[in-house]
């Protein structure tokens, strides 16, 4: 009994190993990783808590900018602010299918954001007080999303990837639909132009934390560069979405809310002005601004619709039960 | 080979297959400690034998209500085949090509949609990759390019 | 490592990839009628609706607006996120038929789709009572579906027909769509009468309270009378037959009754709207009045 034991015991870390030698392989020919091969617990682990929170956000993000659209000043912005939170509601759903590759169901999931367990951005718990705050959210929150994405397209985990790639496509009008509703109020009335430069004062910030940490404050960063999860470090795309940052705001004649922007002629990288990281964490904690309103609001979405999903789910069964009598009776 | 088993991408750990004993250990030991085994899926009158390990899994929780997860294929134009374009979540056969509309051809991705129960997909044993797949290879004289000699001679 | 399907080249060869043909992500932006053709056809002058058709392209455009802004209010509150997804397709296939019929009509008296719909107040409004009705549970906003789809479904399947060759254009365009709108309200209402004893329950409920106001989309007056003897419009009374028809059906598939309560006086294309069309538009139109004049 026990020789079997040890025998099994063996075998599973003679597998182990050779999964671990595939996987490695994989990985050094920047290859891709499909669901069922072997991984090693911890890449299943931080993909599925990468995966998971940006499907978190996607979702948590639909709120600042749904409560704009019964509002939208035109009736084309109105249908564009539709078009793009519902393109967030799908992008949460194809994230959601990707984590739901690595074991856990997509309930699961939920159950842990409604419950607060799970994370999402710390920038959805930001309100969106204006109408300019929907420019704002789409030229530096998005704009920001869209740095952090491209390279995720080549993400090794090949689900991740393939979501990202198809996010990537349908956000690309996300971003300039910010931008322009910005160019055209910084080109309206004189409190349509204070409404813009309010918005993109208050939203400055948070977008560039949204790169996460500095890369000397950010431990699992190295791990996942090891992994060619991420490509690049936060402080990396951060300093590059700096410079894009910089050369739009000019076009839009409005300025950003940082004195100490410049570009580092010895780096050859775009600095910025001190990030206040300890309200970075606060948020993130749950001491932000709308933290409770947007967990109450997802959370009060799922239970008013859970007698829906019941109906739905009580048919399917009624149906197919019945399609078998009529085939057994066949 | 391992029966066919739940979500073709989900792990087999994952998956709910009908006899957990035949679950690959290595996947057995990476799988999340909180992801669905087929252990939950014992409360009474729950599911049907084609319920996804989705189902299985909240009704484990006491769910009922977790729709199974259903993979879409799309074909972008006439004349193409379907591709697969990801997944969703539906109740039943009708409502998954409905969600699947509305999911993925929001912007004219296609002509035509499939929709198959993640769980009716059987799939190749990614272990098994070397007896699967490996094969073909060194067999050139499959291909045009192994025949040298008459390279050059028009219309061949 | 050679790939093992297309997949994998596609999500190999970097960011933006899937462009060829066999990829499920090809996307284009399609050819079909928009609004803007609508308003740039009216702003140049090539079309310049009479009096007539443009008080009744304010009717349906009026009705398609204000289920739109109720039909928004779901996106990110809905009973599953792939519903979300779906009932945002329906409110944007609305709201793209309010700006065509509403372009269409202000072409009759020099103003655009905005100028109507942010600055007309409530008894200028023409839309159905029906649509006005709030969103109420899941099974509520469903009843309210199917009864407005199923009516628009007949509408403009007739409508285009019409004699005004721009009515008959948007009423093509919409009527496949609001084809589709029928199908997901109809399994809705399936799911629903036919799911567990608490959704049957409700949907009950929701009929009884949006049954009242299905008289009203029917009712024809001088306008519409006029109209349709001159082939432009359809009297609303003429579509009834299929409208009890179809939904009948669709009911009786679901075990459920007509319900037998009595019908609301109606009143919204005189302008007299229910209780809660004011909310609507004090949300729908705050900002644009905030900055008359504004361009956005």
């Amino acid at each position: 009994m026990a020789s079997q034991i040890l025998q099994s015991q063996q075998d599973e870390a003679a597998l182990e190993a050779e999964g671990q030698a595939y996987f490695d392989r994989i990985i050094s020919e920047d290859s891709r990783i499909e669901p069922r091969d072997w991984m090693p617990a911890g890449y299943r682990k931080t993909l599925l808590r990468q995966i998971s929170q940006h499907a978190h956000s996607e979702i948590i993000g639909m709120q600042p900018e749904a409560n704009w659209i019964s509002r939208a000043p035109s009736l084309k912005r109105k249908a564009i602010l539709m078009a793009k939170v519902q393109d967030e509601a799908g992008h949460g759903l194809y994230l959601y299918s990707a984590a739901e590759t690595l074991g856990q169901s997509r309930d699961q999931m939920m159950d842990d954001l409604i419950a607060g367990k799970a994370r999402y951005s710390s920038i959805f718990n930001y309100p969106a007080l204006t109408w300019a705050d929907m420019g704002a959210i789409g030229w530096l929150v998005d704009g920001a999303a869209i740095c952090n994405q491209v390279p995720l397209c080549r993400a090794s985990y090949g689900p991740y990837g393939r979501a990202m790639v198809r996010i990537c496509k349908e956000e690309s009008f996300h971003q300039r639909q910010g931008f322009e509703i910005l160019l055209e109020l910084a080109n309206g009335t004189p409190e349509q132009k204070q409404m813009a430069q309010d918005a993109v004062n208050r939203w400055y910030a948070p977008s560039l934390m949204m790169f996460g940490p500095p890369d000397d404050d950010s431990p699992n960063s190295k791990q996942s560069m090891a992994w060619n999860i991420k490509r690049f470090s936060n402080d990396e795309l951060r300093s590059r979405f700096v410079g894009m940052m910089v050369e739009q705001v000019r076009i839009l004649g409005l300025t950003l809310p940082d004195s100490e922007v410049r570009f580092n002629e010895e780096t050859r990288k775009w600095e910025h002005g001190p990030l206040d990281w300890d309200e970075f964490k606060e948020v993130l904690d749950g001491r932000g601004p709308c933290n409770a309103q947007r967990l109450e609001r997802r959370r009060k979405a799922h239970d008013n619709g859970a007698w829906v999903r019941e109906a739905a789910a009580a048919y399917a069964e009624k149906q197919s039960r019945k399609q078998a009598e009529k085939e057994l009776a066949a | 080979m391992k029966p066919p088993h739940g979500n073709p991408e989900m792990p087999a750990s994952a998956g709910g297959g009908s006899d957990s004993s035949s679950a690959p250990t290595e996947t057995t030991t990476q799988a999340p400690t909180d992801a669905p085994t087929n252990s939950t899926a014992t409360a009474p009158g729950t599911t049907s034998p084609e319920a996804t390990p989705q189902s299985q899994a909240q009704t484990g929780q006491g769910h009922r209500s977790a729709w199974p997860l259903w993979e879409v294929f799309v074909r972008s134009s006439r004349g193409l085949s379907h591709v697969h374009a990801g997944s969703l979540h539906a109740p039943d056969a009708a409502m998954a090509l409905r969600n699947a509309r509305d999911l993925y051809t929001r912007r004219n991705e296609g002509v035509s949609i499939w929709v198959v129960p993640a769980d009716a997909i059987a799939s190749s044993d990614p272990d098994a990759k070397g007896a699967f797949f490996e094969s073909p290879q060194g067999k050139d004289y499959r291909h045009a390019t192994y025949y040298t000699k008459s390279e050059g001679v028009k219309h061949l | 490592m050679i790939p093992t399907d297309s997949h994998d080249s596609q999500a190999r060869s970097g960011a933006l990839v899937g462009v060829g043909p066999e990829s499920a992500t090809r996307i284009t932006p399609g050819n079909a009628l928009r609004p803007e053709d609508i308003a740039l056809e009216v702003s140049t002058g090539l079309v310049k609706p009479a009096e007539d058709a443009a008080e009744y392209a304010l009717r349906l455009g009026d009705d398609a607006l204000i289920l739109a802004q109720r039909l928004g209010h779901w996106i990110s509150r809905a009973p599953e996120l792939e519903e979300d997804v779906a009932l945002g397709n329906i409110a944007l296939d609305q709201l793209g038929h309010a700006r065509s019929f509403l372009s269409y009509a202000g072409g009759a008296w020099g103003k655009s789709e905005d100028d109507l719909a942010y600055f007309r107040r409530e008894p200028e409004f023409r839309s159905a009572h029906l649509v006005e009705q709030p969103n109420g549970d899941f099974a509520v906003t469903i009843a309210r579906q199917f009864v407005v789809s199923y009516y628009q479904f007949e509408l403009y399947r007739r409508l285009t027909e019409s004699k005004d060759s721009t009515l008959s254009a948007i009423a093509a365009k919409a009527v496949k769509e609001v084809d589709y709108h029928r199908d997901h309200s109809a399994q809705w209402v399936l799911r629903l009468a036919l799911g567990t004893e608490e959704s049957r329950r409700r949907i009950q409920h929701a009929f009884k309270l949006i049954w009242p106001y299905v008289d009203e989309l029917f009712l024809d007056d001088e306008l519409t009378t006029r109209l349709a003897e001159a082939g432009v419009a359809v009297e609303p009374s003429s579509l009834r037959g299929d409208f009890d028809r179809l939904t009948g059906e669709v009911l009786a598939e679901a075990e459920l009754e007509v319900p037998q309560v009595p019908a609301a006086p109606g009143g919204g294309r005189r302008g007299r709207h229910s209780e809660h069309l004011g909310y609507i538009l004090a949300e729908m139109q705050v900002l644009a009045r905030e900055h008359p004049g504004a361009k956005w």
